[in-house]
């Protein structure tokens, strides 16, 4: 009895003060990440050209890559992160329950994800935008000559909501066909089973390359969403969030200054603001709680953006567009390094 | 003996100890639930999320296409309700495909015939022994081997055959079917009320005669009653009543390729036909198993015996065999109804809207994952619970007149 | 087979043999038999027909051998597969010792593996790149011993290992007791290895292919048989309070679909552990699967208590055993004996089950194939994919039922 009262009131103050100690820590996930020696980024499954997994049994893609920046920025060395692929359902709790350090898993910034989700983005990385795909054979030129089409979409993704809004407000009559999946949605719609799909473009250029006849499919020239793919960390972590965002930066800022992967190591230069971007002046690493040459490192690792983009992008067919940098007419723009 | 045990301390009483014991047990279940349900408010508040089943009555803002009316403006709890309906669906179906390919392939299994026996041998391991998700992800691009909409195979300009599904005709009520359907419900009522009025009269007046253990239950008769007298009474109301109505009761609603698709009639979708056809091939494997097992479970001299007396094969069968493997067959044939109603929810693979992959799509919107879970269990356990209320009575049935005659 | 002829002529015995006896008896006993075999043999030539032409000519099957190694192991580090071959010569070693020590079953299991090695071990398989013209027998042959003594030094060296571990083992009887031990150990020998310790260490999100698959089957089977042997006791308990969770559990579990526990283990499992408590991805599938499987283990159990005769528990009492010492000692041995081939059927229906895992995003064997899917290059072989798939399934589930039939045989279960 005596042993049973005992053990009753020893699981009670288990309970009790175990819960609010781990829920209280406050320990930043860039001090995890440094404790731990590697860092865990969660990645899609299956994405040619952003993340999936090669012959070689790598993770490679645009979206790997960026994981492997922020590697070589925190410890130093690229090969320091472990990919975990990430279906649309799990990938938020993945990132609260701190599984991932970081979510890069073409995830749209969107007001609810970022103020009622306990997200954090840091600077999107690709701006893209919802649109179509038809067979050529079906002559179609715009959304309205879609009326009583079968058109496929990806579910538990803000495509389908997207699709479903933009339909209803042309009143345009059509019939949705939901994958999980998006190989099963693309082999169907290889196969006919639907008349249309809709996706980020840039998923749709880089699906196309896949079909069996890639140029008897056409992309509609209608954009019906704003999708600003980013990387994301957890809620009110500050510290992990400024250190992800300026990794994001600093591949915008080594377009900018045309630093590459080659000539990063023997870059010579007088511009100071470049001259603390590489860490041969100024605190930024001690500031941003990064090493000395954080900077150097991701060049070194990755490249610049546009050697990103080239790596990964290019070879599936996907234009640079809006993703070039501001002197260029673009969208990218790295805040200054002072 | 009795003085004795209250001498007993009474934490050595067995009585007691077995008491104590239970309560502990039980307080150790309900602190653990406590414990996780503790975690999870606090994992909830850590991610923003607070639990509520406002989703339900809230607007789903996606579309679905398969199974009953549904639109973006419609709510939650209307797409889960969706989902069970496609889950009932291809359940239902599956059951029944998959319970007639398998009494063929299990009799099959035990032909003589060499040849067949050995194919039917073959498609029972082969089928048994990959996933069935693989079944199901190698049947629905075959499906969509199909020939295009438009050249879509035809039979009678009324059923069409293609990649977008199977279409078929279809009896849509018109305008006389509000007349007719008073003289169907005046038929069931008037069924009803002779049935149990006969029944009645026989279970209290003609039944006491018999010995107490011969005498049928009310139950047994009110079946006979609706075999030999409903039947024949809704019937025979349907048939007047369809000359008695001046209008039309039906019209019959043909496919025809109008722009993108064929509307009109019935339409089985591709997904929906994968997954009844990998739903009714995997089970049937199992169950050819169970009707093999069951007909070999009864002896051969009962075979030999029903032969010696002059009974024809298939008397033999029918009279003989059959009745006593049933007992032996409907337990495993009921787990696996059940592991095919399971089954079902592997929809989600193939894009499918069964009630597991609905789930998936709310899930994906709106974070309520721990109700959502709630719901889909609750969902499948009445689902299983239902089906196998249903065949353990059925089973107690056969078992007792199995054991009568 | 012949006592369940539903058919029989009486005709004078004829002794004659041969293969036109056989095809009357077998094929053509009566007109109806001669329609069923003629109408199967249109058929399955049909059949036949499109599936040779399939294999032989349309299949492009280059996708194989390209994927092979993450077909087998997912994204397990190159460098690190030593630990693999570790695992793999451990296991072969204690079996070639078992097959040594028991002969018999055991004997004929090694032997069967072995075929099985020896034919994956000459089977060119990765020979044919892609492109490659496969006429060049002539640099096929040579490749043959390269790919024998190289690429697959592992299996050459297992093969090797079971052979002279066998002879070593031969009627050693005294080591039985070590080789059970060590089968025992056996299991968290491999994960250890596996996953190894500090700087090398292999995160479980890289096990994939079809060794996550083994090893997620073999967790769900070893790791449910405490909880299952727990369950079914306590089902069968007097104690009502017992009982009654006991009986609410396994039902529960045994009335939804193991996808809807998988999601729950992958969801739902994160937010019910307290704050920082993290459970990667791949333990959370192993303990979905574990609470699954031990409500049918469970079951399992309960028919093998069931089946003992309520005498052995009474002699037991009588004897004044206490509870614990009459489960451990007579009736759960025997219990268990008289199950072993329903957990074996229910081993290769967990097998099967680990399929669903793709969809929590685990890369097992069918992960993988679907991440195939979405290369830009093997789109559209999913037909090849998944029947190279549909074979390791299929070798995996048959050979063990086949193991079960031989074991039921040899236990006399289910003859009465």
């Amino acid at each position: 009895m005596r042993k049973f009262l005992f053990r009753v009131s020893a699981l009670v103050l288990a309970i009790s003060l175990v819960t609010p100690l781990l829920a209280d820590n406050h320990e930043s996930v860039l001090d995890k990440v440094k404790n731990r020696g590697k860092l865990v980024c969660g990645v899609h499954g299956g994405l040619p050209g952003f993340g999936y997994l090669g012959e070689d049994g790598k993770w490679s893609g645009f979206d790997a890559d960026f994981g492997r920046a922020i590697a070589a920025a925190v410890l130093g060395d690229p090969d320091k992160v472990e990919f975990v692929p990430l279906n649309a359902a799990e990938r938020f709790t993945a990132l609260q329950t701190g599984e991932i350090d970081v979510l890069i898993r073409n995830t749209t910034w969107t007001l609810t994800r970022d103020a009622d989700l306990n997200t954090d983005f840091a600077p999107p990385t690709f701006y893209d935008g919802q649109g179509f795909m038809v067979p050529k054979s079906l002559n179609i030129k715009s959304i309205k000559e879609l009326a009583g089409a079968t058109i496929g979409v990806t579910g538990g993704s803000t495509t389908e909501l997207n699709l479903a809004d933009t339909m209803r407000s042309l009143g345009i009559d059509f019939k949705p066909l939901t994958y999980s999946d998006i190989d099963t949605l693309y082999n169907g719609y290889d196969a006919g089973r639907v008349d249309a799909v809709t996706s980020d473009k840039s998923q749709l250029v880089a699906r196309r390359k896949n079909l069996k006849n890639p140029d008897d499919h056409v992309i509609l020239d209608v954009t019906i969403s704003k999708e600003p793919l980013g990387p994301l960390t957890i809620h009110g972590d500050n510290k992990w969030n400024d250190a992800v965002s300026w990794v994001v930066y600093a591949t915008f800022f080594a377009e900018e200054h045309k630093i590459t992967q080659e000539n990063v190591k023997s870059f010579e230069t007088e511009n100071p603001e470049i001259k603390r971007f590489l860490g041969e002046s100024g605190e930024m690493g001690k500031i941003l709680g990064l090493p000395k040459d954080w900077a150097k490192q991701v060049i070194i690792a990755v490249g610049n953006y546009g050697e990103i983009f080239e790596r990964n992008l290019t070879p599936i067919g996907l234009p640079r567009g809006i993703n070039k940098p501001w002197t260029e007419g673009g969208l990218l723009y790295s805040m200054p390094f002072r | 003996m009795q003085q004795d045990s209250t001498k007993i301390p009474f934490w050595r009483d067995i009585r007691v100890l077995k008491v104590l014991f239970q309560v502990i047990f039980i307080i150790g279940i309900i602190l653990l639930a406590l414990f996780f349900y503790m975690n999870m408010l606090n994992g909830l508040e850590r991610q923003g999320i607070e639990l509520s089943l406002d989703f339900l009555m809230s607007e789903a803002g996606f579309e679905l296409s398969e199974g009953i009316d549904f639109d973006s403006s419609d709510t939650n709890l209307k797409a889960f309700w969706v989902g069970v309906v496609n889950t009932l669906r291809v359940s239902i179906i599956g059951i029944f495909c998959a319970t007639i390919v398998g009494f063929l392939f299990g009799i099959a299994r035990l032909s003589s015939n060499w040849l067949i026996s050995k194919t039917a041998a073959v498609y029972v391991e082969i089928f048994r022994n990959t996933p069935l998700v693989l079944q199901i992800l190698f049947w629905y691009p075959l499906i969509l081997t199909l020939p295009k909409v438009r050249e879509s195979i035809n039979f009678f300009d009324s059923i069409f055959i293609n990649r977008r599904g199977v279409y078929l005709p279809s009896a849509v009520p018109a305008d006389g079917f509000n007349t007719w359907r008073w003289y169907l419900l005046s038929g069931i009522i008037i069924a009803i009320i002779v049935v149990l009025g006969l029944a009645a009269y026989r279970y209290f007046f003609q039944d006491r005669e018999l010995h107490e253990t011969d005498r049928p239950s009310f139950v047994s008769n009110i079946i006979l009653g609706a075999k030999w007298v409903a039947a024949p009474i809704f019937l025979t109301a349907a048939i007047v009543g369809w000359f008695l109505t001046p209008e039309v009761s039906f019209v019959l609603s043909k496919p025809e390729l109008q722009g993108f698709n064929f509307v009109g009639g019935i339409n089985f979708s591709p997904e929906f036909t994968a997954m009844l056809i990998g739903l009714t091939v995997y089970t049937s494997a199992f169950i050819a198993e169970v009707v093999r097992a069951g007909i070999q479970s009864v002896v051969k001299g009962q075979r030999e015996a029903a032969r010696s007396v002059g009974l024809k094969e298939s008397q033999v069968l029918r009279l003989v065999v059959i009745p006593q493997a049933i007992p032996v067959i409907v337990p495993p044939l009921t787990s696996q109804y059940l592991n095919l109603a399971k089954n079902s929810s592997l929809g989600t693979f193939i894009a499918y809207t069964d009630l597991y992959a609905i789930a998936e799509i709310i899930n994906g919107k709106t974070d309520q994952s721990v109700p959502i879970f709630a719901i889909i269990m609750a969902s499948y356990l009445i689902l299983s619970l239902t089906t196998s209320a249903f065949m353990n009575w059925y089973n107690r049935r056969i078992t007792r007149f199995g054991s009568s005659s | 087979m012949e006592d369940n002829t539903l058919t029989q002529e009486v005709k004078p015995p004829d002794t004659s043999k041969g293969p036109v006896r056989w095809l009357r008896d077998n094929l053509f006993s009566t007109w109806y038999n001669t329609i069923l075999t003629c109408l199967g043999l249109v058929l399955l030539f049909f059949f036949f027909r499109v599936f040779f032409i399939w294999v032989f000519t349309q299949a492009n099957w280059a996708v194989i051998p390209a994927y092979l190694r993450t077909l087998m192991i997912g994204p397990y580090p190159i460098e690190q597969v030593w630990r693999i071959g570790i695992v793999f010569c451990t296991l072969l070693t204690l079996l070639g010792l078992s097959a040594g020590i028991w002969r018999d079953r055991v004997l004929q299991i090694a032997i069967a593996i072995a075929g099985v090695g020896l034919f994956l071990l000459l089977i060119p398989l990765d020979v044919v790149k892609e492109g490659e013209d496969t006429s060049a027998t002539l640099e096929f042959n040579l490749n043959i011993f390269y790919l024998i003594f190289f690429k697959r030094k592992w299996l050459l060296g297992g093969l090797v290992l079971l052979a002279v571990t066998f002879l070593i083992g031969r009627d050693k009887n005294t080591f039985k007791r070590w080789i059970i031990i060590g089968w025992v150990l056996s299991f968290p020998w491999t994960m250890i290895i596996l996953h190894g310790f500090g700087k090398n260490a292999v995160s479980t999100t890289d096990w994939g292919g079809l060794l996550l698959t083994l090893i997620l089957a073999a967790v769900g089977i070893v790791a449910c048989f405490p909880l299952g042997v727990l369950l079914a006791l306590g089902r069968r308990s007097q104690l009502p309070a017992i009982k009654w969770v006991s009986t609410v559990y396994i039902e529960t579990i045994r009335g939804v679909p193991l996808i809807t526990i998988l999601f729950m283990g992958s969801i739902l499992l994160p937010i019910f552990m307290p704050g920082d408590f993290q459970l990667d991805k791949v333990i959370r599938a192993m303990v979905a699967l574990t609470l699954f499987s031990s409500s049918y283990m469970a079951e399992n159990i309960r028919g093998g208590l069931q089946a003992v005769p309520s005498g052995q528990v009474e002699a037991a009492q009588a004897v004044g055993l206490t509870y614990p010492k009459t489960m451990h000692f007579i009736v759960l041995p025997q219990a268990i004996r008289a199950v072993i081939p329903a957990i074996v059927g229910q081993s290769i229906a967990l097998f099967k089950d680990t399929s669903l895992v793709s969809v929590v995003g685990l890369l097992d064997l069918l992960g993988v194939g679907r991440t195939i899917l979405g290369s830009s290059k093997w789109s559209g072989n999913y037909a090849e994919v998944w029947f190279f798939i549909a074979i390791i399934y299929f070798v995996f589930s048959f050979s063990m039922s086949i193991v079960s039939q031989k074991i039921e045989a040899d236990l006399g279960v289910g003859k009465h």
